[in-house]
């Protein structure tokens, strides 16, 4: 529970969100004001508490306090207005529910007396969020003001975290009422589960102990568990031996360095993490939901294993795939269970059968599914993310991307070591999330080179929140791969659509260089590979917003891909030589 | 198309087409805090979903515990109920997620009124009927009752269709209630 507060005073209930999130130690609100939310940003303005950064557009204000949340791994804070306010966030909201962000936004409302009346800038929020929150709030009387205020943060953070809304009317927000800290909520249906079942626990250690071919499978949910779990994981990765891979959500929690480590996995992960995942004969799952870009065809997917489930959120288990061993709980109490379980009994891996498993990988990780003809005429979008982790590897960087071919890519050529490192839209695919992610990590970390990974097509949905980079002097870099298509969509023209580029080429971009100094930013552009190092140096020591427009093959792929309608066996390598007309079936080209 | 065709396509990256099991019917009952929007919450997880509802009942239960109790009555695979055990256990004003159907010791009722119109020996033998199903005339004109039937959905649909050719104008239903058997509560 939060720190208890100092009295219990008579308050407005503008001045109660203020007061509230203060108790709750935010540092930064995210917001854009209007009409509705008037009293509260009157409270602001009085105090010096809470931060309030101005953004340009309610989605990117839900974006930055994603990566605010994510990066730190506290609640990120939202503050907008109601109607159109509310509806901006939206977008969000949902991406903040898919990859479970904890999130405080609160919206303004009409007055009371005017709700159901059509009245100026009037939406029914709890009714257009309640699919796209954790969980929503409509504040009626300031009596429930509080006690909805710290609910909220709580329900945020605890169990499988995710976004909350709390709608306040205007004439709440001007009612007079009695502020304190609520020491327990009514909400009494409300107990995620945290500590793992030890039965199940148990025979998951025995399972693993006895496995051949054993296999981790983690993803975001150890990130969410905090870095514990990370470090947990660690451990009970390097005490039994197996090999892991990880989620485009889990990137992080194991590090990128270590010999275990075979990459990601999925429709753009490695030969030898999907190839693993397939042949296994134990699957550790843990803080991961087997999505469909992570299974593939869902029939063919790792048929020979028994399968463990770790997750915090029950319907996640069994939703998609079968598992033998569900343990629901958080990651970081399950897994220090495990390892300690696995210590006591003295549990060991099958020397000689894991042996030939890594020889096994081996051979897959010999195929060098990454590869990719270099060149020297034009810039290779892989060479690009390459150099950009090689100059940047030793800062203490954090790294966010928008989504497309740059964000498979830099997840496949940027190596995480750390956890809350790398923030990217999983869930949802929301194109225009890094840069506003990047402002919300760069005031969490304000002397951390903080870089956005984006593509010309994404960082357009989103561009104008470069102004509010520039007037809280983030020094913040864009790091554009411009290949002037919608690179993904391209792709997959050319693979199922018959190389009809349907609307997919961008006929008219800006400037990138010009337009980052109409807005009081610092542009770079960037034509040949041998012109890149330097650029990119050049890039990291300007400590001002930097938009860098790096020009790179218009026609590069992203491989490995494991086609629609696929089995993680079934990969097509970029150099491999499988016409690609082959590769899809027609039932394939129904699939997204 | 490959040779393959007639078999169900289970390519898909989605879930539900490479079901093959049986579809079942179960009866739930959700214990929840009665609070503004949680009905909304509830149905809005079924049609969001993609779940079936084939019946709903909700009302306060507890007055001083402001909870309520739903009854819903839902179809799918056994993957998809207990998915959607799991999903509405997820919502926060949800208390308790209890199938009554795989519990197996529950008794479920409905009531309904059905309202015929008719004269002469039709009118005398849906009388007749009505008796034979304990059903109670709750309004009578001379050209129309209005029985009100209770018992198990089956019964009612029975009653129902007897009814049919004797002049049924109009029914309305409950849907379905269910409580445990035994001395234990939810």
């Amino acid at each position: 529970m939060t720190k208890e507060t100092a009295s219990t005073r008579e308050m407005t209930g503008a001045e109660m969100v203020i007061q509230a999130l203060a108790d709750q130690g935010v540092k930064h609100l995210f917001g854009y004001p209007g009409g509705a939310v008037l009293p509260i940003y009157d409270a602001l303005f009085a105090q010096k508490a809470v931060r309030h950064i101005l953004v340009r557009h309610e989605q990117g204000a839900v974006h930055a306090a994603e990566g605010y949340a994510r990066s730190t791994g506290k609640v990120g804070c939202v503050l907008v207005t109601s109607g159109p306010g509310a509806t901006n966030a939206v977008t969000g909201l949902t991406d903040a529910l898919c990859d479970s962000i904890p999130l405080v936004c609160i919206t303004g409302q009409v007055p009371t007396h005017l709700i159901g009346n059509d009245a100026f800038q009037e939406c029914d929020t709890v009714g257009i969020t309640r699919p796209c929150t954790k969980h929503n709030y409509l504040v009626k009387r300031v009596e429930d003001l509080p006690r909805i205020l710290h609910e909220a943060f709580h329900i945020a953070a605890s169990g499988r975290p995710g976004p909350v809304v709390i709608d306040i009317p205007k004439d709440v927000q001007f009612a007079t009422g009695t502020y304190s800290v609520p020491k327990e909520f009514p909400h009494t249906g409300y107990h995620p589960k945290v500590k793992g079942d030890s039965a199940a626990i148990k025979a998951a250690v025995e399972l693993m102990a006895r496995a051949k071919k054993p296999i981790f499978y983690t993803g975001g949910g150890v990130i969410n568990s905090g870095k514990h779990a990370s470090q947990l994981l660690r451990e009970l990765v390097k005490t039994t031996g197996f090999p892991i891979t990880s989620t485009l959500m889990g990137l992080g929690a194991f590090p990128a360095a270590d010999p275990q480590w075979m990459g990601m996995l999925g429709m753009h992960g490695t030969l030898e993490a999907n190839m693993a995942m397939h042949d296994c004969d134990v699957m550790i799952c843990v803080g991961a939901r087997f999505d469909d870009r992570i299974t593939g065809r869902i029939d063919a997917f790792s048929p020979g294993s028994k399968k463990i489930h770790i997750d915090i959120d029950p319907s996640s288990i069994n939703k998609n795939i079968h598992v033998d061993i569900p343990v629901v709980g958080d990651c970081a109490h399950v897994l220090e269970d495990m390892l300690h379980l696995w210590k006591a009994e003295k549990k060991q891996a099958d020397k000689k059968a894991l042996g030939d498993w890594w020889k096994q990988i081996d051979k897959w990780r010999a195929r060098k599914s990454l590869a990719y003809r270099a060149s020297n005429e034009v810039i290779k979008p892989q060479y690009a993310i390459q150099r950009l982790f090689e100059l940047t590897k030793d800062k203490d960087t954090y790294i966010t991307t928008e989504v497309g071919q740059h964000q498979m890519w830099a997840a496949q050529f940027y190596h995480f070591n750390e956890p809350n490192r790398w923030m990217t839209s999983g869930g949802l695919g929301t194109m225009g999330y890094g840069l506003p992610a990047s402002v919300g990590v760069q005031l969490a970390h304000p002397k951390s080179l903080v870089i956005d990974i984006a593509g010309e097509a994404s960082v357009q949905m989103t561009m104008q929140e470069l102004s509010t980079a520039v007037q809280y002097r983030l020094p913040i870099k864009i790091f554009i791969l411009n290949n002037s298509y919608m690179g993904m969509v391209r792709q997959w023209q050319e693979l199922l659509h018959g190389s009809r580029y349907s609307e997919s080429y961008s006929e008219a971009l800006p400037d990138f260089v010009k337009l980052a100094e109409a807005m009081h930013a610092v542009g770079i552009r960037c034509e040949k590979p041998g012109d890149l190092d330097h650029a990119i140096k050049e890039m990291i020591d300007i400590d001002r917003t930097v938009l860098f427009d790096c020009v790179v093959d218009q026609k590069e792929n992203c491989f490995p891909m494991i086609p629609s309608g696929k089995a993680h066996n079934e990969m097509i390598l970029g150099d491999s030589g499988v016409s690609l007309d082959d590769a899809i079936t027609e039932e394939g080209k129904m699939l997204v | 198309m490959n040779a393959n065709a007639n078999i169900p396509s289970s390519t898909s990256h989605y879930p539900t087409a490479t079901n093959v099991q049986k579809p079942e019917t179960h009866t739930l009952s959700v214990l929840v805090d009665n609070e503004p929007g949680v009905l909304a919450r509830v149905i809005g997880l079924f049609s969001g979903r993609g779940y079936n509802i084939e019946s709903l009942t909700v009302s306060e239960t507890e007055h001083a515990k402001h909870q309520s109790l739903i009854t819903v009555v839902t179809t799918g695979t056994p993957m998809v109920i207990e998915q959607i055990k799991n999903q509405l256990d997820r919502l926060v004003p949800v208390h308790r997620v209890v199938d009554m159907t795989l519990s197996g010791r529950s008794i479920e009722r409905e009531l309904a009124m059905v309202k015929v119109r008719g004269k002469g020996d039709e009118r005398v033998e849906a009388l007749r009927l009505a008796d034979a199903f304990r059903a109670r005339v709750i309004d009578a004109t001379t050209e129309s009752f209005i029985f009100e039937i209770t018992g198990k959905s089956e019964k009612i649909e029975q009653f129902v269709a007897l009814m049919l050719p004797l002049g049924l104008v109009e029914v309305s239903r409950t849907g379905i209630v269910a409580i445990a058997r035994g001395p234990d509560t939810m």
